[in-house]
């Protein structure tokens, strides 16, 4: 291997793409071999930065410098001033956004390139996700040779992550270890894990990052959940959307094989286990783990009545553990560095980080990861650069769809499971969507009462004609024929639907309903009382 | 349903379906991936299809009907050769992707759902790509166009539709 003083990456994800980040590199590296100095400098393809909105990011190292909008063009520039001569290109043009934002980012402390605790991201545009040798020489497949090497029990790391206080980062936040630890003692000849990237809720695409990013990550969490809870056999479920990831992932599966990483004899010694890619079809509602083994069984993705729950009754009814993606990507580093190193992370009950989607209209949209607890406030103004053109903050959509809106006075609240809960409020996906004042918070909730109408998957009828009346009525209200009583009306029907419904689906709707109306009750009664008001004009 | 009102004709698309299922038969709940193969063949699933489906995997056609209908994925009209996705989600509807999906359908002259004459183009909604940082967003196939205006989607469509006749 040859020693190389530079190496730029190139992350490569669809918005990139779109940009023409394939011919930024064609040219990049014509420029390097026009110079003679495509030996000295390495350009390496990665997943994406979570940079969005900056077209095409180039990032160079070892000097740390991120350079935005970057055309073909500019590549002469960044290689004879930069590469050649070590100063950095000032002159990039701004060609994407136009508004003479400055592109070049010297040291990564502004915005989403601010330094983040990463954990779950580590090798997320580092490394090159098709390179597997380079995989493993960052530190890839490190936790499960420790694991087998070590000859440290299923026991073991189950009480590992147990002790970790690692929790589902799907939504709910049940803790890892302990459903793990269910479906390991649970009676059967057959087990299964699952891997849930079934990523459908709206605004959301941090699973995206990790299955394109460092697909081997995943892979190796889930031979670990494997070998802890005794599966032979594991799936992936990812919607059917997210074909890059879908070829990625199949990539990587191939590529681990090659290296025994994967498959029968695992490392030769005697462990098997084999992951299939399973392709999703378009359903919100399989996101619901028991609508996704119904979905893996080729039916309908209608959810199962719980209890029994999967970890005893999942696929075939056979004990399964299903994990959403960013819940195990984050096991590998758990088992390498202890479960104590862990919990220096984060908080007292929620241990450990957290990827926010930050989106909306701020400075800075794009992915990041922080510690759980770190507060709104910090993540909006210091991570996405603040609300977009100066306008004032007026609401964040957090947690997705399911998700609830939060208002400026409850801008300092922290981020994690137990402080948003005492706000009635949950962690969701981690979508963060800034509203700035144009916003009419009224639109939104139609916005989501419409998904939830066409989302229902109607097995149950709190949530199927629940959510098709909540519809009307937003309707009503939006188009200025709202009723004195509606918003009581709409929360008795949320509250019903919360009590009675099937699955998470329904159960959650109240979330965004109560919050809107509790938050921003003037922007409905603005809507309501102007219809009034006009009666009361032609009476 | 009475088998002899469908025809399947013994042609390459059929074999190809045929050739697939045998390789999935011993997998455990074939059925979403079938669909998916079978759709990718014949570009939709009509009566036929399902038929054909439903005897092969010897799976009730009460219960292929079932899924195909369930998922949003999975067409039983015959669509145009591109598909217009426009996405509908959170962040796409705050940066006004309905005008995008209005403009579109008025330049093409269908409504969402619908095919135009020249069976050229097929214009539907999604719900999140997870492009978000490009909002809004479209999707003709599988190839991503962001940060549209209602004129820049028009043009896209037409130059795309240009390029495909030259």
């Amino acid at each position: 291997m040859s020693f190389q003083r530079m190496h730029i990456l190139i992350p490569m994800d669809e918005e990139a793409i779109q940009n023409g980040a394939l011919e930024v590199k064609r040219r990049l590296k014509k420029e390097l071999f026009k110079h003679g100095v495509e030996d000295e400098v390495k350009v390496l393809e990665t997943g994406p930065v979570g940079i969005s909105g900056r077209g095409v990011v180039l990032i160079v190292y070892p000097d740390r410098v991120y350079y935005y909008n970057v055309t073909p063009k500019d590549t002469k520039c960044i290689v004879e001033q930069h590469i050649l001569k070590g100063k950095v290109c000032e002159s990039v043009e701004n060609s994407i956004d136009g508004e003479g934002r400055k592109n070049v980012v010297d040291y990564e402390n502004i915005g989403l390139t601010r330094e983040q605790p990463r954990v779950v991201l580590d090798k997320c545009c580092i490394v090159n996700t098709f390179d597997i040798e380079e995989v493993i020489a960052r530190g890839g497949y490190a936790a499960l040779e420790k694991i087998l090497e070590e000859k440290i029990s299923p026991e073991q790391v189950i009480e590992e992550i147990k002790k970790s206080g690692l929790r589902g980062r799907g939504g709910a936040g049940f803790p890892t270890g302990l459903k793990w630890e269910f479906t390991r003692k649970a009676e059967g000849d057959e087990k299964f894990v699952i891997c849930n990237a079934d990523e459908g809720e709206p605004g959301t695409y941090k699973d995206r990052l990790i299955l394109e990013g460092d697909p081997h990550k995943l892979l190796e969490a889930m031979i670990i959940a494997g070998y802890a809870v005794g599966a032979k056999k594991g799936y992936i479920y990812i919607r059917g959307e997210y074909q890059l990831s879908i070829d990625r992932i199949n990539r990587a599966i191939q590529d681990a094989k090659k290296f025994s990483l994967l498959g029968e004899n695992i490392l030769e010694t005697g462990l098997n286990f084999d992951i299939e890619v399973k392709k999703g079809a378009g359903a919100y509602v399989c996101g619901e783990e028991t609508a996704l083994i119904e979905s893996l069984e080729g039916k309908r993705g209608q959810p199962r009545i719980k209890p029994p729950y999967p970890v005893t009754h999942g696929l075939w009814q056979k004990p399964t553990v299903v994990n959403n993606v960013e819940t195990l990507a984050n096991v590998p580093a758990i088992i390498l560095n202890g479960a104590d190193w862990y919990r220096t992370l984060g908080t007292e009950k929620s241990p450990g980080t957290k990827v926010f989607t930050v989106l909306g209209d701020v400075e800075y949209p794009g992915l990041i990861e922080v510690e759980m607890g770190t507060p709104l406030r910090e993540i909006i103004n210091a991570y996405g650069g603040g609300v977009k053109n100066g306008k004032k903050f007026k609401a964040a959509l957090v947690g997705g769809a399911a998700g609830v809106f939060l208002s400026d006075k409850l801008l300092d609240v922290k981020m994690d499971f137990e402080n948003l809960k005492e706000h009635m409020a949950v962690l969701g996906s981690g979508a963060i969507l800034v509203m700035n004042e144009d916003v009419s918070i009224v639109e939104m909730l139609f916005s989501i009462l419409k998904f939830f109408a066409h989302e229902s998957c109607g097995q149950c009828s709190p949530c199927r004609i629940g959510t098709r009346q909540l519809l009307e009525i937003i309707y009503r209200i939006k188009t200025g024929e709202g009723e004195e009583g509606d918003l009581e009306k709409m929360r008795h029907i949320a509250e019903t639907m919360r009590n009675l419904s099937l699955c998470p689906l329904g159960q959650s709707v109240i979330m965004p309903v109560a919050s809107a109306i509790n938050n921003f009750k003037e922007d409905f009664l603005e809507k309501i009382n102007k219809k009034n008001n006009k009666e009361v004009l032609y009476a | 349903m009475d088998n002899a009102r469908f025809h399947i004709p013994d042609n390459e698309e059929y074999r190809a379906l045929k050739k697939f299922i045998e390789e999935h038969r011993n997998t455990p709940g074939p059925l979403i991936q079938v669909l998916h193969k079978a759709q990718s063949i014949f570009g939709y699933l009509p009566p036929e299809v399902q038929k054909f489906v439903s005897s092969e995997l010897n799976v009730p056609l009460s219960e292929i009907y079932g899924v195909v209908t369930f998922y949003n994925f999975f067409r039983t009209e015959p669509i145009g050769k591109h598909v217009i996705n426009v996405c509908t989600g959170t962040a796409c509807h705050v940066k006004g992707s309905k005008v995008v999906l209005e403009a579109l359908c008025k330049e093409l002259g269908v409504e969402v759902g619908g095919t135009t004459e020249d069976k050229f183009y097929t214009i539907s909604t999604a719900r999140c790509f997870g492009a978000c940082g490009l909002a809004p967003v479209m999707v003709i196939d599988e190839e991503v166009f962001g940060r549209l205006s209602p004129q820049k989607a028009i043009n896209i469509i037409k130059d795309f539709k240009k390029a495909e006749e030259n």
